[in-house]
């Protein structure tokens, strides 16, 4: 036996005995799912179990070095997890924007005693956080952003506002772009990190089409930030951005989360059948987009781990795979009929088919709209002039 | 294992890029042959250049001859062929023929293989009853006659049909029009009294058959694998086939994106290049998403197949049907961006367009793979 397949048996021998049998059954939306943080409520006893047996082998985050919580684990190891976990229909054990966001900027710019600090915090589920990025008046164009740390020696004082934060309202930590010099654009931003009870942030909840509110408005009125909260050096911090906005794009995507990857049509058949031909072409069509796609974010994230990707691919997996995943809710929203109309009935599970379908409009909008994913394409892909 | 190419995957396919962009280049094979209207579609002396790089050989097993590789490397050749519009029986003859006969028994083996290693002969699949690909309805009788069998009936859209040296046939030997049993393959030779062929010109300048069966005898020894069991190799002929059609057709997709953003960046109206003007840039970004996932599912597709696993059917289908919208496209877009000159023959986007329409026909188009992926995942 290989040391592959030694692993292989491994890891399937320990989800065998450790994944409880609810932490097996399909996520339903992103309530059911562990954020971790300091006030998160666990849904049963088997989540705060499984999040506990993985964060003790460093599972949470398998892919980081064991010094900051991981499991150490190689590209090829790391693809075993991620398919003996699919294997058995595994949930994530965590699911945070520290993981998929913030680890991998601090892995790459942050100093040895923020990544101890930080990431094994994340690593355990510790500190749940949010992200800083837009303002009202900057969405598109980040760059323009305004919220502004005044420099008082041994801290910033903090004042602004920014739009669309998820979840600030449940979040313990922010990571955050402030402008820390007015004179220069992109290098007049720096990238800083500070807790949500510091005094002076509010956050305020933003009711959307769905009815349900998972952004924020977040406000900072003289908010004392100390000068090693800075991740990257002063001015810098648009370079921290770029390459998380890469990590969160690829979020977004979906690749690598099978829920997003998933053929749809036989589950379909499966609850009330498909009677209509050109429904069923449909769902053909769509099928062969997704397990295309599927096999797209398996080549992305093995390239990507191989340092094979190219450096804007993330652009190009964010646009097509929110675009695929607005098709997918559209078509099941069509294949639902009048049930998936229903807005608060028990059946649905309080209307989650509608609101689910409205709740992805979004993921073509927010990490960086479409257009401007084709932008970034044109430009840093294609080469196109004056892109 | 990982969705990228290994080391030596890469090492041969950084050799067959230069040699088939060389040797198989636009202006010297598809133009020249086309211009000359040469009958038999494609070049025998590339053919024997394919053979003396092994290529001709690359399915076919080691103890065959062969070098023993597997559709990823062969999918290698195909897009390189497809980047330049090529004119080959490579997948006709070395995917779709070798893994026909695979299965043969030796003695077969014997009369078809050292041909093919050699690089002297070509093989063709007679599958196609009509203008569309529908590989479930078999009507071609083969009854048993003398030593062996008789078979009458027709076929059509046998690339290269008229300059093989043997058809790839699947026939009917018992049951009804559209059973699932009761299909026969042969390996039946070219010129075997009471064949005849209409050989036409393609939109894409090759060279296909209508061929026609007039009680043709031939003796057992032409059977490959089993009498009336003959479906499951069909359908393992038909994969190998698909995938190397998919293959071809991201190579398509390549070469035609590859002259139309290179036009964008050359050609200049209202005193600026036109790759400067969003329309375009989006609509070129887009192109750029779908080809890429194209090429990836081909490549799942590829690796299933290779590793025998049961998920490569339906991979198979949606590889093809992808590598279909994606490459055409491709093609529709490069014609419209090439504005007035894409519509001349004097410009090389006009071709890939024709390719790529021969292509998504052959062995089912969009349609026949969508309807099978449905099928084969239950709806």
């Amino acid at each position: 036996m290989s040391d592959l397949e030694a692993f292989r048996a491994d890891i399937r021998a320990w989800l065998d005995g450790n994944c409880p049998p609810e932490m097996r059954l399909p996520v339903t939306d992103e309530d059911d799912m562990c954020w971790g943080g300091r006030n998160f409520v666990f849904k049963n006893a088997a989540q705060k179990l499984w999040l506990e047996r993985c964060v003790a082998k460093g599972y949470t985050v398998p892919d980081w070095p064991q010094a900051y919580g991981g499991a150490g684990m190689n590209a090829a190891q790391a693809k075993i997890w991620r398919e003996e976990l699919a294997r058995i229909g595994g949930r994530a054990p965590l699911s945070s924007f520290g993981i998929w966001m913030l680890g991998p900027a601090l892995l790459k710019f942050g100093t040895e005693d923020q990544k101890v600090h930080y990431l094994t915090q994340i690593a355990r589920g510790e500190i749940r956080w949010c992200q800083g990025y837009s303002e009202p008046g900057s969405g598109s164009d980040l760059v323009s952003l305004q919220t502004y740390g005044d420099d008082r020696g041994d801290h910033w004082v903090v004042n602004g506002q920014k739009i669309w934060t998820s979840y600030a309202d449940k979040a313990d930590w922010i990571f955050c772009l402030v402008r820390t010099d007015k004179t220069n654009k992109y290098q007049g931003i720096s990238f800083l990190l500070f807790d949500m009870t510091t005094p002076g942030v509010t956050t305020r909840p933003i009711k959307l089409i769905s009815g349900n509110s998972p952004f924020c408005e977040t406000f900072f009125d003289n908010v004392v930030v100390p000068k090693n909260q800075i991740v990257g050096e002063l001015n810098r911090g648009w370079d921290v951005a770029k390459y998380l906005l890469g990590h969160e794009r690829e979020m977004i995507s979906g690749a690598g989360r099978g829920d997003r990857l998933n053929a749809i049509g036989a589950v379909i058949n499966r609850h009330g059948g498909i009677d209509n031909p050109v429904l069923r072409a449909e769902l053909a069509l769509f099928d062969i987009d997704a397990l295309a796609f599927a096999a797209m974010g398996e080549k992305f994230l093995d390239e990507a781990k191989a340092g094979k990707a190219h450096p804007a691919q993330p652009n190009m997996m964010k646009y097509a795979g929110t675009e695929l995943n607005k098709r997918r809710h559209e078509l099941l929203m069509a294949a639902g009929g009048s049930t998936a109309l229903e807005w608060d009935s028990p059946d649905t599970r309080g209307g989650a088919a509608s609101r689910d379908w409205l709740r992805t409009k979004a993921n073509s909008i927010e990490g960086g709209t479409s257009e401007v994913m084709l932008n970034v394409i044109a430009k840093r892909i294609l080469d196109l002039p004056g892109a | 294992m990982p969705l990228y190419h290994t080391e030596d995957q890469t090492m041969l396919a950084d050799t067959v890029t230069g040699f088939v962009a060389n040797e198989g280049a636009i202006k010297t094979q598809l133009r020249r042959l086309r211009d000359a209207n040469d009958p038999s579609g494609y070049d025998p002396n590339l053919w024997k250049q394919f053979a003396e790089m092994g290529l001709t050989g690359v399915l076919l097993s080691e103890a065959d001859g062969g070098l023993g590789l597997g559709h990823v490397e062969a999918g290698i050749v195909l897009r390189e062929i497809g980047r330049n519009l090529t004119p080959s029986p490579f997948l006709a003859t070395s995917v779709i023929g070798a893994t026909a006969l695979a299965d043969a028994s030796d003695d077969v083996k014997g009369r078809y293989l050292p041909g093919i290693i050699a690089g002297d002969t070509v093989l063709a699949l007679a599958l196609d009853e009509g203008a569309k690909h529908r590989p479930e309805q078999i009507r071609l009788k083969a009854e048993r006659a003398g030593n062996g069998f008789r078979l009458t009936g027709r076929k059509d859209f046998v690339v290269y049909g008229a300059s093989a040296d043997a058809l790839i046939v699947a026939a009917r030997t018992s049951g009804g029009d559209s059973d699932r049993d009761g299909i026969t393959l042969f390996a039946v030779p070219r010129d075997a009294p009471g064949i005849g062929h209409n050989a036409v010109r393609l939109v894409d300048s090759a060279m296909a058959s209508h061929v026609s069966f007039d009680g043709v005898q031939v003796d057992g020894s032409t059977v490959i694998g089993d009498i009336d069991g003959g479906r499951v190799l069909l359908e393992r002929v038909l994969n190998a086939g698909r995938i190397g059609a998919a293959a071809e057709l991201s190579g398509v997709g390549s070469g035609a994106f590859a002259i139309t953003t290179g036009y964008l960046k050359t050609r200049k109206q209202f005193g600026k290049l036109i790759g400067e003007f969003q329309a375009l840039q989006h609509r070129a970004a887009h192109l750029y998403a779908e080809l890429e996932i194209a090429d990836a599912a081909v490549i799942k597709a590829q690796q299933l197949l290779d590793g025998g696993s049961e998920k490569a059917d339906v991979m198979v289908s949606v590889a093809k049907a992808k590598a279909t919208l994606a490459t055409n496209l491709a093609v529709r877009e490069g014609v419209q961006m090439h504005g007035g000159v894409g519509m001349t023959d004097e410009y090389d986007i006009g071709l890939f367009m024709k390719r790529d329409r021969a292509l998504a026909e052959f062995l089912g188009d969009a349609s026949y793979h969508a309807d099978r992926v449905a099928t084969l995942s239950g709806y």
